[in-house]
Order: structure tokens, then C-alpha cells, then sequence
């Protein structure tokens, strides 16, 4: 899909008013559970731009995974913590806060605009199974490798959570 | 496209809607101006999907045939007041709702609340923009239209999480955390057992399922017995149906998450039940019920009409077991999910792994589904059976006789001696 005209540049410019506002909204909101609740926003955005570049796949698995499964860990958390959702004072670290943010900005502007970007006319968007194939040839360590970590992250969590009781109970039989 | 079923693709063949639509949209693209005809066509597709399809079935199949039928199978008339039979009954109810006064509680957080029934009725809308309704009528053919489906199921849980919190209220604020807890547990068996439908199917479009279905002439439901049991078990719990309503549990905790509302807005999240337990059987008449297709049925008969019909047929299955099954405990569903399901769905995935190498490696034609429709059939049962003796599902569980609830306890472990 080319990105000229009317539509795509329109598109552009919508999600990354949506993108950055809400971006700023999570900065500033007060109350945790908004914060979240602006994050949440600010992926769907993130989304958006994928689907721009027509990676659908990719759109797709950023609302599944940040969307569906991210946020909604952190709302939980947000559930469990009863004094997380009152209203936060102001810090001190805000003005370095904002310093180091500037400056990581202007790092990265400088790096996008020095580096010579590969220019193409005929771009073929990458299909599912093109991914799934790379996934599982070119990239299958890596690919394995975090499915292990992944299971033994599982395995942990679920040990932390045991009580004493359980243990006992599973020792005697 | 090219179909070669398709006796034509005339503007005025309505067996398929989209001939009529694409017509219409060819001969606007001649006059307007570059892209209007794009929103023209969202448009033309909303007033399709939605005012057509949804909002009388609805009205009338879903909120009246709710009430009629559920109170058939509990020996009740259900409402036969207004109306014919009692059938603009909610007609009257969204009248009555409308005039109520949408309360806000003092100490509630005022915007969250506000916009949680608007997150909650958005996504109901958007699920229909990928479900096929005939060979040209599906309004965005997304190449991975599967995924998109579950990405944007998972949002309404935000909306009620978000009804839940900002109501400010303890009863509101279980029913939040259970619907969480509970999204979260079955959304994990639910994508395993849609899993083992794309590896089979080898597409990830709904379009392409249906195709798949209709070129090697058997459903899915027969191919992928566990996956649909799995499917239609997990897709109850996550849209708070009966046997697992527990986030709105009224005899336990007031009505969870929608304690505080009132007026329209308890309307529409009500109203989007509806919708999203229709855009659910939707969703599965398409991949396991061959959507559209009918075996050759469709070039005679309407192909959005016989979706329609097995939408309806398997809505009513989500009726029945709302009727008749009794509410179950939330650490109940959370050990199902985790024990049972999943276990499940990954012994199934596993199965159709093998049986796809097999068919691939050996390239065998079609047919051979023919043969693995029977094994898959065995296999369920016996696993299903299997797998619930290994949990400790044992007969004294289904007693003859009723029994104290104390005794009858869903679960005791295989190794003897109860909790």
C-alpha cells in the first residue's frame, strides 16, 4: 500500500495525535488506574501505525499481547494494591525527569535523520506464513530460547505463589 | 472474484448482497470525488451488518427470545403483556430505560464511568466487520481476520473492568476482579483450541475457513470436536453466560460490576450481552459450522440467510445452557480452566499437528479428512474421559438423588481423601 495521498497521510496524522496525547496523558494522570487507561490508548495508536505499514499480523498481536493480556495484567495488579489508584503528589524528579527525556529525544532525532535509510518503490508486505517460516528456520533458536525462558518465568511464578500448606500437602503424598 | 458456484454476480442476484453493494459502489466511484466512496462504503456495510442483521435479531430474537425461552425451560410464561405474544416487550423495556435517570455516584470517578459503556459497546460493532456473510459480502477481508476477531474480543473485558472500578463500590469491585480473573484464565484455552482450527485449515481468514470447509465438504465441528467443546465452553465464561455469570453474580455480590448503573447505561451493557453472545455464535458458525456454506444449499438458498440461521441455532444453545445449568463457584471455573480445558485443547493440538504433518508429508488429497473426522471423534471422547477420571471427576460427583451442597463438592482429588 503506498503511503501517498489523501487518506494514508490523514490516517498519519490522526493516530499519531491520538498516539502522543495519550502518551502525554499517562505522564501526567494523577491517578494510576487513568494512567493505565491512557497506556491502553497509546498502544491501540501504536497499533494503528503497524496497520499503516500493512503489517496486520503485527497490529494484530500488539492489541492481543498489550492490549488483551499487558494492560489488563497491570489493571490487576492496580485491583490488588489498594492504595495505588490515590492521587500522587508532586515529585522532585520532575525537572530531571524531563531533562533525560529531552535528551533521549534528541539523541534519537539525531540518529533517524543521520542514518542513510534503504529507499525502495516496490515493497512486497511480508504474509503470516512468510513469518511463520522465518520464525522457524532463520530465527528458530532465539525463538526457542524464549519459549524456555517464558516456561521457566511460568514455572517460577507459580512456585512464589505457593503457600506453606500446599507444600506440605504435596510432600506427604 | 471469480466464483465459479456463483451462477452470477449481477447486481440483482441477492443471494449475495455484496453484488448488490459492490454495484452500487462501482457506479458512486464514477461521480464522487477520490476515497468519499470509501466512507460510503462503511457506511452501506454498517447499515448492513448492523442495523439489519444485529439490531432486530436483537431486539426481537435476542431479547425476546431470551426471555421466552428461558422462561419456557423454567416453567414460566415470560413477558406476554405487550404486544402480540409479548413480543415488543422490549421495545417497552428500552422505552422504560431510556426515561430513567442515569445515576452517578458522588464519590465515583465521574469520566471512567461515563465512558465505560462506550468501551463496551464499541468492539461489538467492529467484530462484525470481519464475519463473512456470503462469498463477496464481508465488509474487511483481513488476511488475518482470526486474530483480529480475538484482539478485539478482548477489549469489552476493559469496559466492564473499567464499570467495575470507577463505580467506587466493594460489590462493583469483585465483580471487576472476577471478570478480569476470569478473562484472563479463559483466554488461554480459547486461542489453543482456535489454534488447532487454523493449523488444520492453514489460513488465518474466516473467509478462508469457510472456503476450507466448503472445498473438502466436512465442517469443522467434526474435524475438531474438543476445540469446539473447548471454544464454546471458554467463550461462555468470558461473556459472563450462566453457568458462569459469577461477575454478576446477583446472589452473591448485588450485580458485580453494574451495581451503580442505571437507565440506558445498565441498557446497553445489557444490550451488548446480547451482542457479543451473537457476534460469539456468529463467530463460531463460521469456523466450525462452515459459516455461509451448506454443502450446495447456497446456490439455491440466500448464503447471508443460512448464516443467519445458524447463528440463530447456536445462539440458542448459549439459551439453553443458561437455563438449565446452575451457577458455579469461581475457584470451580478458574480450576476447570487451568486443569481441564487446557490440558485438553494442548492433547488436541498435538493431535492435529500429527494428522496435518501426515496429510502434507504423504500429500494426500482431501478425503483423508473423511478418515480423520472418526478418529478425532473417538479420540475426544476418550481423552475427555480420560482426562476427567485422571482430575477426579468421579460418578458419586453425578449422584442419582440430590444431595447436601456441602457433599457435592466439584472437585476431590484422584489420591482419596477429600479437602
Amino acid at each position: 500500500m503506498a503511503l501517498e495521498g489523501f487518506g494514508p497521510a490523514f490516517a498519519f496524522w490522526l493516530l499519531s495525535a491520538i498516539t502522543l496525547i495519550s502518551a502525554g496523558g499517562v505522564m501526567m494522570a494523577r491517578n494510576l488506574l487513568h494512567a493505565v487507561l491512557f497506556l491502553i490508548v497509546t498502544f491501540i495508536g501504536v497499533a494503528g501505525f503497524f496497520i499503516l505499514l500493512s503489517a496486520e499480523f503485527i497490529a494484530m498481536a500488539q492489541v492481543v499481547i498489550y492490549v488483551g493480556a499487558v494492560a489488563v495484567l497491570i489493571l490487576f495488579a492496580i485491583l490488588l494494591t489498594p492504595r495505588s489508584a490515590r492521587d500522587n503528589s508532586e515529585t522532585v524528579w520532575g525537572a530531571p525527569a524531563a531533562l533525560l527525556s529531552i535528551a533521549l529525544a534528541a539523541v534519537l532525532i539525531f540518529v533517524i535523520h543521520d542514518t542513510a535509510w534503504s529507499e525502495t518503490n516496490s515493497f512486497q508486505a511480508p504474509s503470516v506464513e512468510d513469518l511463520g517460516r522465518a520464525l522457524l528456520s532463520t530465527w528458530v533458536l532465539p525463538f526457542q530460547l524464549a519459549s524456555v525462558l517464558l516456561t521457566a518465568a511460568l514455572i517460577g511464578a507459580i512456585m512464589l505463589v505457593r503457600s506453606p500448606e500446599e507444600e506440605a500437602e504435596d510432600a506427604l503424598s | 472474484m471469480n466464483l465459479p458456484f456463483l451462477v452470477s454476480d449481477k447486481w440483482y442476484d441477492i443471494r449475495d448482497l455484496g453484488n448488490l453493494s459492490g454495484a452500487i459502489l462501482d457506479q458512486l466511484d464514477k461521480v464522487l470525488p477520490y476515497g468519499l466512496v470509501y466512507v460510503i462504503a462503511i457506511l452501506i456495510g454498517f447499515i448492513a451488518s448492523f442495523l439489519i442483521f444485529v439490531l432486530p435479531t436483537q431486539l426481537f430474537l435476542g431479547v425476546l427470545g431470551e426471555r421466552k425461552i428461558i422462561g419456557r425451560i423454567q416453567s414460566r410464561y415470560g413477558p406476554n403483556r405487550v404486544g402480540p405474544f409479548g413480543t415488543l416487550q422490549p421495545i417497552a423495556d428500552a422505552l422504560k430505560l431510556i426515561q430513567k435517570e442515569a445515576l452517578i455516584p458522588t464519590a465515583a470517578d465521574r469520566w471512567v464511568m461515563l465512558i465505560a459503556p462506550i468501551v463496551f459497546v464499541a468492539p461489538a460493532v467492529l467484530l462484525f466487520a470481519v464475519l463473512p456473510f456470503g462469498p463477496n459480502m464481508v465488509i474487511a477481508d483481513v488476511p488475518v481476520s482470526l486474530i483480529y476477531f480475538l484482539a478485539v474480543s478482548s477489549l469489552p473485558v476493559l469496559g466492564a473492568f473499567m464499570a467495575g472500578w470507577s463505580a467506587n463500590n466493594k460489590y462493583s469491585l469483585y465483580g471487576a476482579m472476577r471478570i478480569v480473573a476470569m478473562a484472563i484464565s479463559y483466554e488461554v484455552p480459547l486461542v489453543m483450541s482456535l489454534l488447532g482450527v487454523a493449523l488444520l485449515s492453514s489460513t488465518l481468514s474466516l473467509q478462508g475457513m469457510v472456503f476450507w470447509q466448503k472445498d473438502v465438504h466436512l465442517w469443522m465441528i467434526f474435524l475438531q470436536p474438543i476445540a469446539f467443546a473447548v471454544y464454546f465452553i471458554c467463550v461462555s465464561a468470558e461473556l459472563n453466560r450462566t453457568p458462569a455469570d459469577i461477575a454478576e453474580a446477583e446472589s452473591e455480590i448485588v450485580a458485580g460490576y453494574l451495581t451503580e448503573y442505571s437507565g440506558m447505561q445498565w441498557g446497553l451493557f445489557y444490550g451488548m450481552d446480547i451482542g457479543y453472545a451473537l457476534a460469539a455464535a456468529a463467530f463460531a458458525s463460521t469456523v466450525f459450522l462452515g459459516g455461509w456454506s451448506m454443502w450446495g444449499l447456497e446456490e439455491y438458498v440466500p448464503s447471508w440467510l443460512i448464516f443467519a440461521v445458524k447463528t440463530q441455532l447456536f445462539y440458542l444453545l448459549f439459551l439453553w445452557t443458561r437455563g438449565t445449568l446452575p451457577r458455579l463457584r469461581i475457584d470451580q471455573l478458574m480450576a476447570f480452566a487451568w486443569k481441564f480445558l487446557l490440558p485438553l485443547a494442548l492433547l488436541n493440538l498435538l493431535i492435529v499437528a500429527t494428522e496435518k504433518v501426515i496429510w502434507t508429508q504423504e500429500e494426500l488429497g482431501d478425503g483423508i479428512v473423511f478418515l480423520f473426522a472418526p478418529i478425532n471423534i473417538v479420540a475426544a471422547a476418550v481423552l475427555v474421559y480420560a482426562w476427567a477420571k485422571v482430575n477426579g471427576y468421579r460418578p458419586e460427583n453425578t449422584p442419582k438423588k440430590p444431595r447436601m451442597v456441602k457433599d457435592a463438592t466439584g472437585y476431590i482429588p484422584a489420591s482419596g481423601g477429600g479437602r
